[in-house]
């Protein structure tokens, strides 16, 4: 009973706080919304019993995503008003997309079944929670069996901080940096002179 | 949970050493900057070469490897060689653009290094993970490829459009393998298949037309190539050669693995797929090419084109079909590193030009960059004797074997249609008034991959055996 309630809580706030997102006039609302959104899946995912999900989500979705959504729109002189005025045009044939789409995925919903060999096929079914907490479920086979698309997820990685350090990092001749080796190197006769002064006289 | 050891690793050996050697290079880079471009350009081929000799030495039909996610059959093996060839080709023909065009950037061979990982990764997939990781790899690398230029508006925009539909059709693929795991409980391409031989719902068709339309933007069949004229045109021509060259034949073999051993059951169900998208493919890239007056737009609908032939075998299967499609599309690479040689050697005054009506009159001024280029023109559109004309013959030849009689007489047709555009470039270097001459500094490497195409397109006239028994031996490892 209760589960229930929370489930249908968690569920309509989500729902609502997306819909926001995309008609919130503000951006920041937007992105605010849009945490409101994740926070919200998350409590689905702990109804579900993943309770590491969840808080991935949390931290990483809310932590760093949305945050540097929020940089973003905020650093950006981007008129999000101006960039909206052409949408409406595509109200229609988006319309029509997205109707066909919701019509098939209600056939497949209506027409739904697992296969009957489904059950034997799993390869790591979910562990029983009061044996093993779900940390350590995922951590056992996520290095073990699936090691590889878990090691070729971290040639992606590289690839994008590559592809982000290519597409947007310039050198920028006349920036003057310190050079320690340089500092380090410098001798007492390069950088001084001893001059005299004798009284009386000056420079 | 089985324990990983050194042998069981062989069949991945050369993906690990492309890695590594990506990463060191990578290190080489950073520390000498782009003054290494060279360096590094000439090291991934290098590299390329060595993870050649190392996959020959470890040997076909090994047993699966990490988990059953990575096999390595004749037939990976054949696509293989062909990536790898083609990645050293394109990497062999960007050096010395990239040095007129001012993109000197070290990043720029490691991320075609990067690519092609991807490409043997995906290749070589046995699990819907492992495919959607390679997949991702090798898209990744061409997005920033695309836009490597990035101070040049048109690249930019080639890399953002190619990067937005991309992520979309990701989203398709993603969605698709979903509802396939959904449904049969298993990621395992054999465990899919034979559950799916069982039983079949409406759910799982559903995903798997989602994966297959995912698949035919990767290699533009119509009606999902919309992107590929923008992006050809708009990327630096190196990386325009590299995307005519490799990535389809990748994405190629992927579509073939999936529909003969995961879905061979809905064999029904695909064929009419196929089927359409062959059959559009071939009428959009005869009949949208005849108005292009810029030569790398023009070389996009001539590859939507000719994956349409391709497709054709495919629809056609079985053996003979299937090994068809490999003579095409080995013949059609080389075919398209020939062209883009002599494409990236437009350049007038220290620009690069890529208008048709740049070519004219190149017969007088360089008779040794237009003789070539027609042999290549005169091939690709399939006159006899020369090697396009026995690629296209052997995809006909299996069509009409079982059965599709339609599709050849298309297939026929629109390349009558297409051939009017390869015959066009012809007639404006032979026959209209020169125009200036190009700049005539090219690199000897270049000079050495027009030749090797050259030799590749006459020779297999007069010996085609060899490539025909190597496909079907391949595609004997599929079934």
């Amino acid at each position: 009973m209760i589960s229930a309630i929370a489930f249908y809580l968690f569920a309509s706030i989500t729902l609502l706080s997306a819909i926001m997102v995309i008609t919130a006039r503000n951006p920041v609302h937007s992105v605010l919304f849009l945490i409101l959104a994740f926070f919200n899946a998350a409590g689905l995912f702990v109804l579900l019993g993943a309770e590491f999900i969840a808080m991935i989500l949390v931290i990483v979705y809310v932590g760093a995503v949305a945050v540097l959504f929020l940089f973003v729109v905020m650093m950006l002189d981007i008129s999000f008003t101006d960039l909206r005025k052409g949408a409406m045009q595509y109200v229609p044939v988006g319309l029509i997309a997205g109707g066909i789409l919701l019509f098939e995925l209600i056939s497949i919903f209506v027409a739904w079944g697992f296969a009957k060999a489904a059950d034997d096929n799993i390869a790591s079914p979910t562990p029983d929670a009061s044996e093993i907490t779900n940390t350590e479920a995922l951590g056992q086979i996520l290095y073990t069996d699936y090691v590889f698309p878990f090691q070729v997820a971290g040639l992606i990685l590289l690839v994008a901080m590559i592809g982000a350090i290519v597409l947007t990092h310039r050198h920028r001749p006349g920036v003057r940096k310190q050079k320690v080796a340089d500092q380090q190197s410098r001798k007492r006769s390069e950088a001084m002179e001893l001059k005299k002064v004798t009284p009386r006289t000056g420079i | 949970m089985e324990t990983i050891t050194l042998s069981s690793l062989i069949p991945i050996f050369p993906e690990l050493f492309l890695a590594i050697s990506a990463m060191l290079l990578l290190v080489i880079g950073v520390l000498k900057g782009n003054s290494s471009t060279r360096l590094i350009s000439w090291g991934s081929v290098i590299a390329f070469a060595i993870a050649l000799l190392i996959m020959t030495k470890g040997g076909i039909d090994t047993e699966p490897a990490l988990n059953n996610m990575f096999v390595q059959t004749s037939f990976t093996f054949f696509m293989k060689l062909l990536v790898m060839a083609g990645l050293i080709t394109s990497i062999t023909l960007s050096v010395q653009y990239l040095y007129q065009d001012n993109i000197i950037r070290f990043e720029y061979p490691l991320l075609a290094l990067f690519s092609g990982i991807g490409m043997m990764l995906m290749i070589s997939a046995n699990d819907m993970l492992s495919l959607y990781m390679g997949l991702e790899l090798q898209s990744l690398s061409l997005y920033v490829l695309a836009a490597i230029h990035r101070d040049h508006i048109k690249s930019a925009e080639s890399g953002m459009k190619y990067f937005i539909l991309g992520a979309i059709s990701s989203g398709m693929l993603l969605f698709g393998i979903s509802l396939i795991y959904g449904f049969t409980g298993s990621t395992n391409f054999e465990l899919i298949g034979t559950t799916l031989a069982n039983e079949l719902s409406l759910g799982a068709v559903i995903g798997f037309v989602f994966i297959l339309a995912a698949l035919a933007f990767k290699i533009s069949a119509v009606p999902f190539h919309m992107w590929t004229p923008d992006v050809y045109e708009g990327a630096p021509t190196s990386v325009t050669a590299l995307f005519a060259l490799v990535p389809k034949i990748a994405a190629f073999a992927l579509i073939i693995r999936l529909l003969f051993i995961p879905f061979a059951s809905l064999h029904d169900q695909w064929f009419q797929i196929m089927w359409l998208l062959a059959f559009l493919s071939m009428a959009v890239g005869a009949f949208a090419g005849l108005r292009q007056n810029n030569i790398k737009r023009l070389i996009a609908y001539s590859s939507i084109g000719n994956i349409g032939y391709a497709l054709i075998g495919l629809v056609a299967g079985g053996e003979a079909g299937l090994s068809a499609v490999m003579v095409y599309l080995t013949l059609y690479m080389v075919m398209t590193a020939g062209i883009f040689g002599i494409i990236l050697c437009m350049r007038r005054d220290g620009y690069g030009v890529t208008d048709i009506s740049d070519l004219a009159g190149l017969s007088r001024n360089t008779p040794w960059l237009a003789y070539p280029l027609a042999i290549f023109m005169f091939s690709i559109s399939g006159i006899p004797p020369l090697a396009g004309f026995f690629s296209k013959y052997l995809i006909f030849q299996a069509a009409i074997e079982s059965g599709l009689y339609t599709l050849a007489v298309i297939g026929v047709l629109t390349s009558v249609v297409a051939s009017y555009y390869y015959l066009r470039i012809i007639k404006t270097m032979f026959f209209d008034e020169p125009d200036d001459k190009f700049d005539s500094t090219i690199e000897s490497s270049r000079k050495l991959i027009i030749g090797l195409s050259l030799f590749v397109v006459v020779g297999f006239i007069f010996n085609p055996s060899p490539l025909i028994e190597i496909s079907a031996n391949a595609v004997r490892g599929l079934f």
